[in-house]
């Protein structure tokens, strides 16, 4: 045989591994159809000799082996009716299907050695089993039952050190041999002895560099190198206060093979994440074409690997991004073209790893989300208020989009836009440890960055004390680690309605006391406190702060499920074994935020909340933001009617008219300076640079009432005497040992927006 | 307190809790472990006393005397009866163990109908001993919290 037929046509992936599971899954299909053939109701084997006829053809007509595929086609018509009892499988029609098994093999083997199907057609063999089908004897009926006892050897299932090689060569040899006028005539063309030579060497070389190990003995392997890696850990922390050198250093070494080995491990679950992108070009191409689109893929980072059931987790979400993108996001070339950009559309869909994390970004540069439509969307659709929306800032806005129940599609296509899709895709990659981010221009583009973890097994944690015990945060949704002094603590904690925040560059982040949520320890004034470390994460809803005893350390934790009767608590995730042996349990962010009542209903509305003291009479309990406003008066507000406290510059301060605004949340928002509302002069210096502004809603119209100074808050259960009572005060009463006016915030706020209206704003 | 023939005898594991005393058949147990360093599991049920590492596995301790509704303290260091369950184990802090005892089933016997409710659906029965009773644990309602709370 010559240098050229040895020479081996470079495979693609995807038809490498195409053949390496059809191979195996043709063996078992012999088995199958000779077992059946005794058996002929044993259900389960038609359906798994279906499913794989059915796979096999599905494949085909995806890497484009047409041939095939129109004979994988017939035989799963034969197989279909069989499998809904329309016919009953008998010698006739398993010989067949043998014939059809060793007719796929034979192209299989084609495929293999030169990486097209070849010509041949197969009529005669189709036309049987279309004859079969039809319900018809078969033209020629023949028997051929060596063919199928030499194939039965081989068990689909066995994996390890099974002769590969010899197998295909024997199928190789029978094929060729017993059919040598029908099966193969190109092959036959050629030595036959040679080309199954040459089918068993290609067949070898794919074998060889890989094999194939059953998956849960590689999850085996992971947890028992979970379990060396707690106890290499233990190990450490018990010498580390030992001094014996001997014993010092073999534990170095031990740490360092266990470190070594748990990457290895981790590194046989791990693949490329290439194969899962390489079905997009296809997926990418079809789609644009049908939406008339024109799409340019750009692919960077295919080679950036992930654990294989993280692989699996994310096919579908990236999928359904894709298509998203694609079908809403790409604007048809004619609209493009009036926007001045290229025809093309690109769709970039990038991998890199970050500090123990996959990133997944998914760009397009298309319309982008328009925050307008999406917040009439959520509001047609149910999912905010009108006066929540008016609230969201865009980037909240565009998170919408993973609301359940929402599709922004104006018509439905059979593509996307259904009204499932965003907010599954956003379960399912929270299900696997991950998070998702969209960031949106609109008329540039849209990016979806998805953040996964490398493997669910081992996840980098933060190791916390609260009360004497340890507590595990997860990495990936830890922001940054704050401590603050007393200083900083009275300079940017604030408590609104017994809720401490925290001022965070600008920003207001919810603060739980993890002590006090877990009701480890009586609730105590954080602002008395002489110091407090805060870890800031990522909530579903924005970032908040967890205020604990201590910040112990940085591990690597293995994750272990909790037990049903603990499961419910929701605050946790799972447990962990720490290096001295002890359970530590693993907060969930999720949980705490919602246990911390954090979650949407109150976050964005301080003032409401659970727990706010029943309605009373004149005497109740009540959180009141006290400031001063026009000459010495000191005003109290009930935190209920306030939405933010803001600050402006006075240079942000616009006319309207006559009237003064701000923009603000995309808004024009009015002002109102409470002192002239109430008839008193402002005391305020004209020289102030900053306005502090109570931000109160009527609907959907926010209005800022400037006060001058913000005293204090407090919750006081105040008696309020009618005696100053007017328009929009209810009365006075003593707080913190002064006289304060009781201001209803809305009344106020009302009559201002009916004379507002009236000079047309 | 061999009252059978070993044919149709059952073993039970058999221990202490306040003036109870109690048995669960020896098949169900796993092991039998001196008391552990335990994590306190905050927001749970006060009948779940901790996590306990055992050998690498997370194991669920409840506190068998609160189950039982008596004083929820252990009047020295509990043992564990740890059971194991496909989907993980728990561990029954129980006052003291005792012996493995072999009994005849014929001295089964259904709990009295007088018993607390709460005590009748904790047990399966009561096997009569000589001289005592050994009332048999039952496991499914036992591990359950907060059915009884």
């Amino acid at each position: 045989m010559s240098e050229t037929e040895h020479e081996r046509v470079e495979l693609p992936e995807e038809v490498v591994e195409f053949l390496v599971e059809s191979n195996e899954n043709l063996d078992r299909l012999d088995q199958d159809l000779v077992a059946l053939e005794t058996d002929p109701a044993n259900k389960e084997r038609i359906s798994s000799i279906f499913r794989t006829i059915h796979t096999i053809k599905g494949t085909c007509g995806f890497l484009g082996f047409t041939r095939l595929e129109a004979v994988a086609h017939v035989g799963e018509n034969l197989l279909s009716k069989i499998r809904d009892e329309t016919y009953t499988l008998d010698a006739e029609k398993t010989d067949v299907l043998l014939e059809m098994v060793d007719v796929v093999r034979g192209y299989l083997a084609k495929v293999s050695a030169t990486g097209t199907e070849g010509t041949e057609e197969h009529a005669d063999l189709i036309s049987k089993l279309q004859h079969l089908v039809d319900g018809k004897p078969p033209p020629k009926p023949r028997t051929k039952r060596s063919v199928r006892t030499k194939s039965v050897s081989s068990n689909a299932f066995v994996f390890s050190d099974e002769p590969e090689p010899t197998k295909t060569e024997s199928v190789g040899v029978d094929t060729a041999t017993k059919e040598p006028d029908k099966l193969l005539p190109e092959i036959k063309e050629t030595p036959p002895a040679s080309e199954s030579k040459v089918l068993a060497e290609v067949k070898n070389n794919i074998s060889d560099s890989s094999v194939r190990v059953d998956v849960s003995l590689l999850d085996n392997l992971m947890d028992l190198v979970g379990e060396l890696v707690l106890a290499r850990n233990q190990i450490l922390q018990y010498t580390s206060t030992d001094s014996s050198s001997a014993l010092s250093s073999t534990t170095q070494r031990l740490n360092l093979i266990t470190s070594e080995l748990q990457e290895n491990v981790m590194k046989t679950r791990m693949q490329p994440i290439g194969t899962v992108l390489a079905k997009f070009p296809r997926v990418v191409r079809d789609l644009a074409n049908s939406c008339g689109k024109k799409v340019d893929l750009v692919f960077e980072g295919k080679e950036t690997e992930l654990d294989r059931t993280i692989i699996e987790a994310i096919k579908d979400p990236l999928t359904h991004l894709i298509r998203n993108s694609v079908d809403h996001g790409i604007e048809t070339p004619e609209q493009r073209r009036l926007l001045g950009k290229k025809e093309n559309g690109i769709l970039r869909i990038s991998a890199y790893h970050e500090s123990g994390y996959v990133n997944i970004e998914i760009s397009d540069d298309g319309s982008g989300i328009d925050p307008e439509k999406i917040k009439a969307k959520a509001i047609e659709k149910g999912i905010v208020s009108s006066d929540l929306a008016m609230k969201l800032s865009d980037r909240e806005t565009t998170a919408l989009i993973f609301a359940p129940g929402f599709s922004t599609a104006e018509k439905i296509t059979n593509v996307s836009g259904r009204g499932v899709g965003m907010d599954v895709v956003k379960t399912n990659i929270e299900k696997i440890g991950g998070s998702i981010d969209v960031v949106s221009t609109p008329n540039q583009g849209t990016t979806f960055k998805i953040k996964i973890p490398l493997t669910l097994a081992i996840v980098p944690a933060l190791i916390v004390s609260c009360t004497g015990e340890r507590y595990a945060i997860a990495q990936t949704s830890l922001v940054e680690l704050l401590k603050l002094d007393e200083e900083q603590i009275k300079k940017a904690v604030a408590v609104i309605d017994g809720r401490a925040v925290l001022r965070l560059r600008g920003k207001l982040v919810p603060l739980v006391d993890l002590g006090s949520l877990l009701r480890l320890n009586p609730s105590k004034d954080i602002q008395l406190l002489d110091s407090i470390n805060v870890v800031v994460v990522q909530g579903e809803h924005g970032p908040f702060g967890i205020s604990v005893d201590g910040v112990v350390d940085t591990q690597e934790i293995v994750v272990k499920p909790l037990g049903k009767q603990v499961k419910d608590v929701g605050v946790f995730s799972g447990a962990t074994i720490m290096g001295d042996g002890r359970v530590a349990l693993i907060l969930d962010v999720g949980g705490v935020a919602s246990a911390g009542a954090l979650d949407g209903s109150n976050s964005r509305n301080v003032g409401s909340k659970e727990g706010v003291p029943e309605e009373g009479s004149e005497h109740e309990s009540k959180t009141l933001l006290v400031v001063r406003a026009g000459d010495n008066s000191r005003l109290a507000i009930s935190l209920e009617s306030i939405d933010r406290l803001e600050e402006f510059d006075v240079g942000d301060v616009e006319w309207a008219g006559a009237a003064p605004v701000v923009q603000y949340r995309d808004a024009i928002m009015p002002l109102l300076w409470l002192s002239s509302a109430l008839g008193s002069v402002s005391s305020s210096n004209e020289e102030q640079s900053l306005y502090q502004v109570v931000v109160h809603s009527v609907g959907s119209r926010s209005v800022g009432v400037v006060v001058d100074d913000i005293l204090d808050i407090t919750e006081v259960s105040v008696k309020i005497d009618p005696y100053s009572a007017r328009l929009g005060v209810l009365g006075s009463a003593v707080i913190a040992q002064k006289v304060t006016e009781i201001v209803d915030l809305s009344v106020i706020v009302e009559s201002f927006l009916s004379s507002y209206e009236g000079i047309g704003v | 307190m061999k009252s059978a023939t070993t044919g149709d005898a059952l073993q039970f594991c058999s221990f202490y809790l306040g003036d109870l005393f109690l048995g669960i058949s020896v098949s169900a147990v796993q092991e039998v472990i001196r008391t552990q360093v335990m994590t306190p599991v905050p927001l749970a049920d006060p009948c779940v006393s901790g996590l306990v590492n055992l050998r690498g596995q997370i194991v669920t301790a409840l506190n068998l005397r609160r189950q039982f509704g008596l004083d929820p303290s252990y009047p020295k260091p509990p043992m564990n009866i740890v059971i194991s369950y496909s989907d993980g184990a728990i561990s029954l802090l129980v006052d003291e163990i005792g012996d493995v005892i072999t009994v005849n089933p014929d001295t089964f016997e259904a709990v009295p109908e007088t018993l607390e409710s709460s005590y009748k659906a904790l047990l399966e029965g009561v096997f009569k001993l000589d001289g005592t009773l050994l009332l048999l644990l039952n496991l499914e309602t036992a591990t359950q919290i907060g059915a009884f709370a």
